[in-house]
């Protein structure tokens, strides 16, 4: 079967080598903005991360003994796992569901999620202190089964394996492999079931990793119903993102998208402004049951009580009217403009949680350095090149080669 | 066939009575010796602040001497160089004196939340921290709620620093160093029973003297060190807020749902699908 990869028919029968080679080479204009911003950004970056190894985490972070964990954590992990939550609800409505319609941005999504768990979890990497026992949980010798973070860091595991199944018939696509395209896309149904089984339990159980820290957030973002809070929100955190991404990817691989899925990009858009703000609706209301429960009413006359307000009425109560109104009028700017508003929520909500209400009370308060923003912007451009990288050469955005079609 | 029916059942009836009796005698020589939690109960009536037992601690545990002298005012805290402080309070009874160090809960959270088994709750009591297996994640410092373990975060190869009641001391049949070394018998070492009954003692002895209440004994569902003192230890800026219960239990609800989601939503995932996919094949039929 080996032969078959090496000697790829749709790529002019060229040897594996000569292939890969010119498939690295780039593709479009070079002095982009998008290059003349990043590159720079990535550049410092690396230097950053060489000096994190040799002299320590404290060397560029100003992570304290009281908060330990910060950006790096709180933004890159816990913020953008939520983002790419897309991919689990988009193969539920596609796979599940057999909503047919999605089926075009179906791909595209996958492969967002699968980047972002890569180099989100990759991101941890940083993080760690002691990074070279980072096996010690997975090869057996040493399981802590009674921590959150070991289920976590095994879904995510797990769930990169299973989404890289779910893209891997693309893969197959651009190297032109038809026997291994046929397994792996017989393989999808079981992925998707897998992966959207791993992804209830790990979005849910970022949340449930805080569940320990009580007295250290504050009241108005704790309680015992954080797991099912990061659940909800990630439905809808996720297909803000779709709307948004898939805006921005219609315009810059404009020419890869044919005629027919373009168009459907409207009827897409309001479908999934429909079920935001039906799960916006849901989540807004059990905060608002959870905090009735938990009688905070006297801490909403303080600093943190006001910010509270804003994101629950500013950030998610409002774009959820948005949303609900975009469907009703067809407004599909309205819809973007709900899906940006959606994220910043998102945002604010899991720093909130993480960075900006840990510790709330301590005297020295934890803001990150200029360092830390450069690090986890050199994460996300990277994500983002390897992105253009694979749209511009497999089938991901453009139709699939007609053999793969008829496989299926 | 060479085993029928009634053979089967009586071998699985000695099987089965062969497992049962095998637990048992397993069993029994365990209950017998059952090792309890050792502690220490710090007295902050008899401290007198003279922060002897952070030499002694620095000098068992390879630290740099600490310099109470220099880094006085206000609040000291417990660092990657000093895993115990003796901190001094102006209270409504003068000035007291207030020891802290890990307090070697007996479900720690960060026990719990250590997903390498790197910090370890000995048989014997204290929760240590073993290098070779931590990977720096750091969750055992989130969850921690006395805010304990300390984090080298300028060394490329950081350790957690935090008190282990002088393991390795233990193992040998010695007492923690500061225990030890204490001149006015503030702490005292022993099993976490008699520390119990010796603690009871003294406030009953000395009504006057002591607050009636035993830090310690429920705080995040009891811990190996205890403490006794003559006003209340909101005075002394001990964490008064703490949850009462274990702290690993607040996770158990998560944690015990997952098999239940990992086996039932396969199950209801694969039903819809095949019950979506029958409805648009009727639909195509139809068409």
């Amino acid at each position: 079967m080996s032969k078959e990869i090496t000697m790829a028919p749709d790529n002019e029968g060229k040897p594996i080598l000569k292939f890969f080679m010119g498939e690295l080479k780039p593709k479009g204009k070079i002095l982009t903005p998008f290059n003349i911003i990043s590159v720079p950004i990535i550049l410092l970056g690396i230097v950053l991360i060489i000096i994190r190894f040799w002299k320590g985490i404290g060397a560029i972070t100003n992570l304290t003994q009281d908060v330990p964990w910060g950006l790096w954590i709180g933004f890159d992990v816990v913020t953008g796992v939520a983002f790419a939550g897309g991919a689990y609800v988009l193969t539920f409505m596609v796979y599940i569901l057999n909503m047919k319609k999605y089926h075009s941005i179906v791909r595209v999504t996958v492969l967002n999620g699968f980047l972002a768990y890569v180099f989100y979890a990759g991101a941890l990497l940083l993080d760690l202190g002691r990074p070279w026992n980072v096996i010690n949980p997975i090869i057996g010798n040493n399981f802590g089964v009674n921590s959150v973070l070991f289920l976590v860091a095994w879904h995510f595991l797990l769930y990169m394996i299973a989404q890289l199944i779910e893209f891997s018939p693309a893969v197959a696509e651009w190297l032109g492999a038809r026997r291994i395209h046929k397994i792996l896309s017989g393989m999808t149904i079981g992925a998707v079931i897998f992966g959207i089984t791993l992804s209830t339990l790990h979005q849910s159980g970022l949340g449930a990793l805080y569940l320990m820290a009580k007295e250290k957030i504050h009241p108005l973002w704790y309680s015992e119903f954080i797991p099912i809070m990061f659940f909800v929100s990630s439905i809808f955190a996720g297909l803000s993102m779709v709307i948004f991404e898939g805006s921005i990817s219609h315009k810059v691989f404009f020419k890869q998208i044919s005629d027919k899925d373009h168009h459907a990009q409207n009827g897409i858009i309001l479908g999934l402004s429909k079920i935001c703000a039906g799960a916006m609706f849901a989540y807004f209301f059990l905060q608002v049951l959870v905090f009735i429960h938990e009688r905070h009413w006297d801490l909403i006359n303080t600093p943190m009580g006001y910010w509270y307000l804003l994101e629950m009425l500013g950030f998610v109560f409002l774009p959820m009217l948005l949303f609900f109104y975009s469907y009703r009028t067809n407004n599909i700017k309205l819809a973007r403009i709900a899906s940006v508003m959606t994220i910043l929520g998102i945002i604010l909500n899991r720093l909130n949680v993480t960075v900006i209400g840990f510790r709330w009370d301590a005297a020295v308060h934890y803001i990150p350095s200029w360092m830390e923003v450069v690090v986890t912007l050199t994460v996300i451009f990277t994500e983002l090149w390897i992105f253009r990288w694979v749209i511009n050469r497999m089938p991901v955005l453009r139709d699939s080669p007609s053999w793969a079609k008829k496989q299926e | 066939m060479s085993i029928n029916r009634r053979g089967f059942f009586r071998v699985l009836g000695v099987t089965g009575a062969a497992l049962t009796i095998g637990r048992d005698l397993k069993a029994a020589p365990k209950g017998n010796d059952e090792i309890e939690f050792r502690g220490v109960l710090y007295d902050s009536a008899r401290c007198k602040g003279c922060h002897g037992c952070e030499y002694d601690c620095a000098d068992a545990n390879g630290l740099p001497p600490p310099d109470p002298a220099k880094d006085l005012p206000p609040v000291r805290k417990t660092s990657e160089t000093k895993r115990t402080v003796v901190n001094e309070y102006n209270t409504s009874k003068g000035k007291v004196f207030i020891k802290m160090q890990c307090m070697h809960c007996n479900e720690p959270a960060c026990v719990a939340a250590c997903l390498t088994q790197a910090m370890h709750k000995t048989k014997a009591g204290p929760v240590i921290w073993r290098g070779e297996k931590c990977m720096g994640c750091r969750y055992c410092m989130v969850s921690c709620p006395f805010d304990i373990p300390k984090f080298e975060y300028h060394s490329p190869n950081p350790k957690i620093q935090k008190c282990d009641m002088c393991y390795n001391r233990l193992k040998t049949g010695e007492m923690p160093a500061c225990a030890a070394n204490c001149p006015n018998e503030a702490l005292f070492y022993g099993t976490r029973r008699q520390l119990l009954s010796e603690a009871r003692k003294r406030i009953v002895e000395n009504p006057k003297l002591y607050v009636d209440y035993l830090y310690g004994e429920h705080e995040a569902g009891g811990t190996c060190w205890m403490y006794l003192s003559p006003v209340r230890f909101k005075e002394l800026g001990m964490k008064t807020n703490l949850h009462k219960g274990s702290y690993p239990a607040l996770t158990k609800g998560f944690l015990y749902s997952v098999p239940s989601i990992f086996v039932l939503f396969p199950a209801l995932l694969l039903g819809i699908q095949q019950a979506t996919k029958k409805e648009n094949q009727n639909e195509e039929d139809e068409v």
